[in-house]
């Protein structure tokens, strides 16, 4: 009976991704994808993931877990696996799974679909099961340490170095993201400046008044929040306020630059924790309501399966379907920054190791499923509209005339009433070349949103949608600058002792300022290129985080190996195989492409060449020597990307040929103790 | 019929409590207790305390994603 049932369940699915695969002529409705991912992730989940708890990992739930061993009433506590996995899927969801999908709708929604069902299944809930039950055997510690642990000092570094250029690029894309959501749009930036403020009073609110009362805290500041939202909606009757919040982006830039490095060195209870209370709660609550709106609306797709975008020519980033669709969808098929969340706090809650199923595998399903619902509501505006939005005005012009006519001579019909209407509903004065993903996935959300939960509101779910992105948009910079610092603090306390001490106020500046430095360099290029940043920024990302996904499957590889179990090596060496295959030629065309929307080294020729023959505009022969040596600066990057993850694959297999012959270094598991029974 | 609904509310709001982190505190007076009430080796914190300790101990490692 039950096999029956499963049968039913793997014919459904198959029937289901036949239909997406197979539709081609008309308007295919978005149930098809729900019911696919429904099949596919209760396919994945109760039967791939079990298979590899029993055979891979050989989970043992009389084995003492660290939460029970180490109990501290603080970060070692044993915890309901319910309430890990909301932990756990709170801390991985981010930005990421709503972007990545959104820009790769330019290919048509079939590929996004097709990989987002199937890589993740196979490939991201794979990695981040593993590393946690991997981390969780050895009390928790980090990725880093694991690779120092298990494959040796070049593993551990690769792993350091990789996470810290991760860091750097995910700040700068993501700063880039809200930039072009807020330039000369008065009402977002109301919404997004007002968060601030709003954070600062919860934190006092949380030190001060009722100390850590989190749960009340959170509802005034969340309802906050919606005031501003919607006050913001008021602003543009008082022309004057209105004007002290419309701005260019590169202003804004600064501006997000000055705030990082000013929260970067606020203590955390003032600004980050808060503000992390309350995006956690529009976080979680969003996502809920967005995915019951997509079943309920089930809305039909506009977008083609397919587009001729195929061929590398796209507007939103260049590049053919291999290997780029694989690196920008990376959060919500395979993320390497999983890998930090899952080794560190997360083991350290398990209650028994038979949990990681469900919070390892069964949170990075829930993060695929979001990725669906941003899928679908990109995928469901005009194609001409979802162009018009993402495509920067170095593509299809600066005026609204030049880029209607270019975006309707791709066959997908736009005008410029349209386009006027449409931000006019959205309370905005224009929506052309607000290029990123965020704006469009908000106009997205928010048909798909007033539709299902009341009509006319549209512009209020639309600024909803750029809070609720940016709120958890500046959290990420915030946090992750705070990462980076302590790393940094780390390195340089090797060179000059004093540099050690992660509490004395020079390092802290010196350090953050770094970070600051490094991103607000990326972010600001992005700026200033015409071509708009996001087509070299988020190609960047996603080969780094590819690149930590590959360390991290190198590690967990390593492990299963050296514990004697060859003969499953496949389950995380197939995903490697592949992610270096990706990685590796997606940094080889980035590097090495003759199309100058492609490579770096062409781009910069392609540049030098104009300028030589005074061919560019002066505003733009002036930044142009700025871009020639960001886009060699990137060739190097990308080359380093490349390199890390070979010199890592390498390493590992090293240990394996050495496992396979016998010589095995000591793992680093802790030993087993029996749990105490009934 | 009244009381099991009402029950299932409590259980609700406990599960939300503690999801949020909003009885943290409780949780750690309830381990301080059965732990180290005896031992001397440290006095049980104040709400505020903990709670600020709390704030920097989660905020030293990578918590938050893409």
């Amino acid at each position: 009976m039950k096999k029956l049932i499963w049968a039913l369940v793997a014919l459904t699915g198959a029937f289901a991704v036949g239909g997406i695969a197979i539709n081609h002529g008309e308007p295919i409705n978005s149930l098809w994808i729900v019911v696919a991912a429904v099949c596919i992730y209760l396919l994945g989940y109760r039967l791939y993931s079990a298979w590899i708890a029993a055979k891979v990992l050989t989970v043992d739930e009389t084995r003492m877990t660290p939460a029970e061993v180490n109990n501290n009433g603080r970060d070692f506590v044993p915890t309901n696996k319910w309430i890990v996995f909301g932990h756990h899927f709170a801390a991985i969801a981010g930005p990421g799974p709503l972007i990545g999908p959104t820009l790769a709708v330019q290919f048509g929604y079939m590929p996004g679909a097709l990989w987002i069902l199937v890589g993740a299944v196979v490939t991201g809930c794979v990695q981040d099961m593993m590393v946690l039950f991997m981390s969780m055997r050895r009390n928790g510690r980090s990725l880093g340490q694991m690779a120092r642990d298990e494959l040796g000092p070049v593993g551990g570094y690769a792993a350091m170095l990789g996470t810290l250029m991760i860091m750097i690029i995910l700040i700068a894309v993501l700063a880039l993201v809200i930039v072009n959501a807020m330039k000369h749009s008065p009402w977002a930036t109301f919404t997004v400046a007002a968060t601030l403020p709003i954070a600062v009073l919860i934190g006092l609110y949380l030190r001060n008044i009722r100390p850590g009362r989190v749960l009340e805290a959170s509802l005034i500041g969340v309802s906050l929040l919606i005031a501003a939202v919607i006050g913001g909606g008021g602003l543009h009757q008082y022309p004057a306020l209105a004007g002290v919040f419309d701005f260019n982006a590169l202003p804004l830039a600064w501006c997000l630059i000055a705030y990082g490095l000013i929260a970067a060195v606020l203590p955390v209870w003032l600004l980050l924790a808060p503000r992390d209370y309350l995006s956690t709660f529009l976080k979680l609550g969003t996502i809920g309501l967005l995915m019951l709106a997509v079943v309920v609306v089930h809305p039909d797709l506009k977008m083609p399966a397919l587009t001729p975008f195929i061929d590398g020519s796209g507007p939103v980033f260049a590049g053919k379907i291999f290997p780029f669709l694989f690196i920008t969808i990376a959060c919500g098929v395979i993320s390497g920054f999983h890998a930090l969340v899952a080794s560190g706090t997360t083991p350290k809650l398990l209650t028994s190791e038979k949990d990681v199923r469900l919070v390892g595998y069964g949170s990075m399903v829930l993060e695929s499923a979001v990725a669906v619902a941003a899928l679908i509501s990109a995928a469901l505006l005009d194609p001409g509209v979802f162009f018009a939005i993402n495509s920067p005005a170095g593509i299809v012009g600066a005026l609204p005339d030049a880029a209607v006519a270019k975006i309707s001579s791709w066959n997908f019909p736009v005008t410029v009433d349209q386009m006027h209407a449409l931000a006019a509903q959205m309370g905005e004065s224009t929506l052309f070349a607000r290029t990123g993903g965020a704006p469009s996935l908000a106009v997205g959300m928010a048909s798909i949103l007033s539709s299902a939960f009341g009509k006319g509101f549209l512009a209020v779910w639309y600024h909803f949608a750029i809070m609720f992105e940016a709120v958890f948009i500046l959290t990420t910079l915030d946090a992750g600058t705070r990462v980076g610092r302590f790393m940094v603090q780390d390195f340089l306390g090797h060179v000059w002792k004093p540099m050690h001490n992660t509490s004395w106020y020079p390092s802290i500046l010196i350090s953050s300022a770094l970070i600051v430095a490094g991103w607000g360099y990326f972010l600001y290029i992005g700026v200033i290129d015409p071509n708009g940043g996001v087509n070299i920024l988020w190609p960047l990302f996603g080969i780094a985080n590819q690149m930590l996904a590959a360390i991290a499957l190198c590690v967990v590889t390593g492990i299963v190996v050296k514990q004697g179990r060859l003969k499953y090596a496949w389950v995380t060496a197939l995903p490697l195989a592949w992610l270096a295959i990706v990685t590796t030629s997606a940094a080889y065309e980035k590097i090495f492409s003759s199309q100058p929307r492609i490579g770096f080294i062409a781009a910069a020729d392609a540049l030098k060449e104009k300028l030589a023959a005074g061919l560019l505009p002066a505003a733009q022969a002036k930044v142009a020597p700025q871009l020639i040596f960001n886009q060699q600066l990137d060739a190097v990057l990308a080359g380093l990307l490349a390199i890390l993850v070979w010199v890592i694959i390498l390493d590992t297999l090293r240990v394996c040929w050495r496992a396979a012959n016998g010589v095995v270094a000591p793992g680093s598991e802790t030993p087993y103790i029996a749990k105490a029974v009934g | 019929m009244l009381l099991p609904i009402k029950l299932r509310m409590y259980s609700i709001i406990r599960v939300i409590r503690r999801i949020s982190g909003d009885d943290a505190y409780e949780r750690y007076v309830q381990h301080y207790q059965q732990h180290h009430a005896d031992d001397g080796s440290h006095a049980m914190l104040d709400r505020r305390a903990f709670y600020l300790a709390e704030q920097q101990r989660k905020w030293n490692g990578v918590k938050r994603c893409c």
